[in-house]
Order: C-alpha cells, then structure tokens, then sequence
C-alpha cells in the first residue's frame, strides 16, 4: 500500500471516532461542567433530535435545516425539563441523575408506544470518494469537520460572548454572580437547554448514518460517558483531549479487533485513568500547568 | 428517628458473643424495635409460611420470583443508602453470577448438590468482581456521579460483550452462550435426597428455601449493619472527610460495601437463573439496571426494611401493570421514579412508616 492512501485511512479511522466521541460527549460535558449535572436522559435528547431531524428531511427539508429543527427541538424540550423538574434538584446532584432517568424510561417507552419500534431514516448525503482502493463515506468527513466546528463554536460562545462570561461566573462563584445582579436561575435554564440542544444536534448529525430506534441513544451514552469521565469538568482541557486520546485507543482496537474491543478499551482506559488522575484530564492538565 | 444517632454505650450491657451480635438486630441504623416490631416481623414470616396453602400454585411460583430480586435490591440498598455510593450497575454482577451459574451447572451437573457449589462461586464471583470495579473507583477516590457513570458503563459494556457471543467459538466447556439469545438449558438448584434428587423447579419448594433464604438476609444485613461495620458506612455517608479524620480507611469500608452489594447482587442473578433456567444479555442492558433503582428509590433507601418492603410492593406493581404491556409499565416507573425524586425524596415506604411511627406514638401518649 502506498503511504497516502494508508496515512489517509488511519486519519479516517481516528477522525470518525474523534467526531463521534465529540459530538456525542458535548451536550453531556457542558451540561457536567457547569451545573455539576450529569444528564443520564442524554440519550433521549439524542434520540429526539435524530427523530425530528429524520422526519422533517423526509417532509421535504434539506437535511442542515432538518438537523437544525431537530436541535432547536431538543433545546425546547430540554428547557421544559429544567423548568419543571430538574431546577428542584440543583442541591441534590445524586437525585438528579435518578431523576434524569426516570425521564429517559419516559420517553424511550412513550416512543416506542406512540411511533412503533422504528422509523424510516434518510439515507446518508454527499456519497463517497475513492482513495487509493478503498472509498471513503464523505459525510464522514463532514462529521469530523462538525466536531472541529462545533469545539470551537463553544470555545467562542463561553469565551467571547457576554452569555460565555455569565455563565462562567455563575458556575465559579454563584452567590457573587447572584449578588452582581445575574438571574443564576435563568443562566441555568439557559444552559441545560444548551446541553440539551447540543445532544440534539448530535441526534441530527448522526441521524442520516444510523436506524431510528427509541433505544438509539444508548448506542451514543457509554461513550459519551466515557469520555466526559475522562476529560473532567472542562470541556476545552478536558473532554477535548479525552475524545481525541480515546479516539487513538477505539479506532486502533476497532481496526485490528473489531467495535467491540474498541468499546471494551474505553472501558478499561476509564477504569485506568480515573485511578491513575482522579478528576480526569481537565484537573490533571490544570495542576500541571500552575 | 435519627439515623445517625449514635448508641448511647453507658447505657448498654456489656455483651458478649452470640447474645452481642443478636443485640445488634435492632439498632441505630435499622428502622423497628420492641416487641411490637418484632411482633409483626413474625406474623409476617407466619403469613409468608402459610400462604402457598390458600393459593395456587402459579401464584406461589410468582411470589418466589419476586424473592428472587429482593437481595440485589437490599444489596444495592446497603451500596446506596448506607454507603452513599449510588452504582447504576448492579446488574452487571446479576448477570456474570447467572451467567456464572449457567456455564459451571451445565458443566458438572446437578448430582451431589453441585447445584449450590454453582451457585456459592458464582455469588463469589460477583462478589469479586465487585470488588476489583470497587477498587479501582474508590481508591481511585471517585465519587458521587462518577461512581454512577463507570457501573453503568460496565454494566452496558458487558451487555454488549455477550449479545456478541452467537457464534459456535464462544463456548465455556459443554456451555453454548448463545449471544443476544441467552443461554438455556442448566439445571435448577437441587436438593441432594436419598431415593431421588429434589429439583426445585418454580413452585411451593422453591418459595419456602426462597423465603427463608430471605429472611435469613434481612435479619443478617441488620445486624451488620448495626455493627461496627455499618455504622462507619453511615459514617461516610454522612461526611467522608470526618469519616476519614477519625481513622477510617474510607477506601476500605467503601469497596468491601460495594462487594457485598455485588455478591447481593450476584445471588439473585444466580437464583433468576436456577429459577428460570435461562439467562439473556439483556438482563445486563438499560431497562434492567433501572429497575433496581426504581425499586430502592420508590421503596426507601435509608433502611433495608423499606428497601425490602417496597422492592416487593413495586415488583408486584410492575408486573400487575406488565399485563397492559411492558412499555406502559415502564413508562409508570419512570413518572414512579420522577415523583419519588420530587416530592419523597427518603422514598415512598420509608416515609410512610416513618408518618405511622410518628401517629403511633401520639396515640400512646
């Protein structure tokens, strides 16, 4: 094999399970990072908004206003969710995941009741181009780019944007955020429905690749688990860098053993890393740098 | 009550032995005391007793499975409630020890009581398996969240790992796995008798080695857990720093709790098996490690006598709701699980006999 082709293909492999960890992780790590949350219905906004995406594409869409329907949808919903339940159990953070999942049971069972256990999907766009003798999915590509895109949308939404300063004010220090004037309930509203739009859009991207199933989003939590396990609290130093190390580790085992060893290597590198740097990445790379 | 009251040791006798660790039935820990309390415990055992005489026989096989997933739900109530560590993967050691029980029955039959020698290894292994994942969380010193998110990973994982396992390769000696169909086929457990082994299919039998089987746990857990032992498990709950400050290896209390709710866990995957001859990689999935939360939750995590009593009264909710459809039941434990969260958070059980505690002593006053 020559070595474009073969350097090309490895990148393929890594750049799809970059992509996937990336954006499936990131709903999830900001709702984590700044709320202290983790949303065990992740996989419930996923599903939404492939779900919304899959059947407004199907209506007559072209497929980024379908996926922007379909996150729009899964930040609504996920508003809702935060206004009626989540908001009672900030001081609680254990009671929100039970509670979290009791709304994931909900919704994965009311789906399968009310639309049958599964949907017709849109094929996936843009075809595939050859390289060297094997041909590459172009839209995964595109999935890369998202999750290169999506990164540094955030980067610049928590960093440039006078909502990023809110919001990071109010999760460093809440009582001086408070005192300052900032409606800290509103600034948490706004956020989860962020995670949750994110997971939406994670739902649309993928939708044109998988089948519609009420149970697809766990296909997508235990490695958006792992990694935000991995990564810490921040989403920049932490999550970041865990998708792309896990990314090496998943793609080089799925390549040489198959997907299964891919997902049991994430497993075993959580299991190791949250003994070798308890708070993940984001507070090893944090100490490291003082 | 408070739960973390402490005993009061002037007050107390000095005991020792057998008479010190009966002591310990009834404790700081545990809800109920007096005769009055122990009174209806057995009238409730005598209940349990006589009741395969007024019912069927169908009835009776249903009760005993209901047992069947008490120990998983007392196993994840000493995890959960004493300890403070909420794992969502319990289901991980239900499966491997019914998997466990599976594989080592179907190896070496069912003569001589090898049945229970099956079923003790494979508690042992969920036991420590519990203790390895135990290991690397707690003296990895990950809490809280995190403790939730890798048990459910592990869980999830092992489900994937055996759905896998179709093809003729993946066998264990004599024992196909089967893959996402489950295994079937191993013996249930057998009771070595002269002139004919006893096999305890679903039935009256069954019930009665289930029962005391369960009796026996709920009073052992008591007294562990008004031992020593339990009370440094409240200890951590409350707040592991202080915990920590006055000489406990936290680590410690915190992974040999987990195992022992993982060997919990894995005596009732071991007995669903024996009970059902039959074991899928879905006992490991989603759904199913949300029951046991359902269960404790709803039920009342904070005392293993709520946390038995409303394992129970769910199980039998869920499955009189099942006979509408699954997917309704379901949908029932999730708005369950909300409203517990929301409105009772100590669960449903625990509050209620907490409130009829409370009206009891007013009216004797």
């Amino acid at each position: 094999m020559e070595f474009f082709p073969a350097s090309f293909s490895i990148f393929y492999q890594f750049g799809n399970a970059f992509a996937f960890l990336v954006i499936s992780c990131a709903g999830l790590a900001v709702i984590f990072g700044m709320m202290g949350i983790i949303n065990l219905a992740h996989g419930e906004f996923i599903m939404c908004g492939a779900y919304v995406t899959a059947s407004t594409a199907r209506a007559g869409l072209p497929l980024p206003l379908a996926i922007l329907c379909g996150t729009l949808t899964a930040a609504l919903v996920g508003m809702v969710l935060e206004r009626t339940i989540i908001r009672h159990l900030y001081h609680r953070p254990l009671d929100s995941i039970i509670a979290t999942w009791g709304i994931s049971l909900i919704a994965t069972q009311a789906v399968l009741i009310l639309l049958g256990p599964t949907m017709s999907g849109t094929g996936t766009p843009l075809g595939s181009m050859e390289v060297g003798e094997r041909s590459y999915s172009i839209y995964r590509l595109a999935l890369f780019a998202s999750a290169v895109g999506l990164l540094g949308g955030l980067y610049l939404l928590f960093y440039r944007t006078r909502f990023g300063v809110i919001a990071r004010a109010t999760i460093q220090r809440p009582e001086m955020a408070r005192a300052l004037g900032v409606d800290t309930r509103r600034v948490y509203g706004l956020t989860f429905g962020l995670g949750a739009g994110l997971a939406g859009l994670a739902g649309g991207l993928y939708a044109p690749t998988m089948t519609m199933v009420p149970t697809m989003g766990a296909t997508f939590i235990v490695e958006s688990f792992v990694t935000v396990v991995v990564g810490g609290a921040d989403i920049f130093v932490g999550a970041a860098p865990a998708a792309a190390i896990l990314a090496v580790i998943k793609a080089a085992l799925t390549a040489w053993y198959g997907q299964l060893f891919g997902q049991i290597g994430l497993l075993v590198a959580v299991i190791v890393v949250i003994r070798v740097m308890p708070g993940g990445l984001s507070a090893f790379i944090k100490r490291w740098q003082r | 009550m408070n739960p973390i009251e402490l005993p009061d040791a002037s007050k107390a006798p000095a005991r020792r032995g057998l008479k010190l660790w009966l002591s310990r039935l009834e404790g700081p820990q545990t809800m109920g005391r007096g005769p009055v309390f122990w009174a209806v415990v057995v009238l409730a055992v005598l209940a349990a007793v006589s009741y395969p005489a007024f019912a069927n026989d169908y009835v009776v096989g249903n009760a005993a499975y209901f047992f069947v997933w008490t120990f998983m739900a007392m196993g994840l109530g000493v995890v959960w409630g004493y300890c403070g560590a909420l794992s969502f993967g319990q289901t991980a050691f239900f499966g491997l020890a019914g998997y466990a029980y599976g594989v080592i029955t179907i190896n070496i039959g069912s003569a001589f009581g090898a049945t229970w020698l099956a079923l003790l290894l494979a508690v042992a292994l969920g036991g420590v398996f519990a203790l390895l994942i135990g290991y690397f969380m707690f003296y990895g010193r990950i809490k809280g969240v995190f403790v939730g998110i890798v048990t459910l990973s592990v869980t999830l994982v092992l489900e994937t790992f055996m759905a896998q396992t179709a093809g003729p390769q993946w066998r264990i000696g004599d024992a196909r796995l089967n893959g996402f169909n489950g295994m079937s086929g191993m013996p249930p457990l057998t009771v070595p008798w002269p002139g004919g082994d006893i096999m305890l299919y679903s039935g009256t039998a069954l019930y009665y080695v289930l029962l005391g089987m369960v009796v026996l746990c709920y009073l052992g857990l008591r007294v562990l857990l008004n031992a020593p032992f339990g009370n440094v498990l409240v200890a951590i709950r409350e707040n592991p720093e202080r915990a920590e400050m006055l000489g406990y290896d936290i680590r410690l209390y915190q992974m040999l709790a987990f195992g022992l709710g993982g060997a919990l866990a894995g005596l009732s995957g071991a007995l669903y098996t024996a009970w059902g001859q039959y074991i899928t990689p879905s006992s490991m999935g989603l759904t199913a490690a949300a029951l046991p939360i359902v269960w404790v939750a709803v039920g009342g995590r904070r005392d293993i006598t709520a946390t038995l009593l409303g394992c129970l009264l769910v199980i039998a909710g869920f499955q009189s709701l099942t006979i509408y459809g699954s997917q309704y039941a379901l949908v029932v434990m999730g708005a369950l699980l909300v409203f517990t969260v929301l409105v009772t958070p100590d669960g449903l059980v625990f509050t209620a006999i907490n409130r009829m505690g409370r009206l009891f002593k007013r009216v004797r006053r």
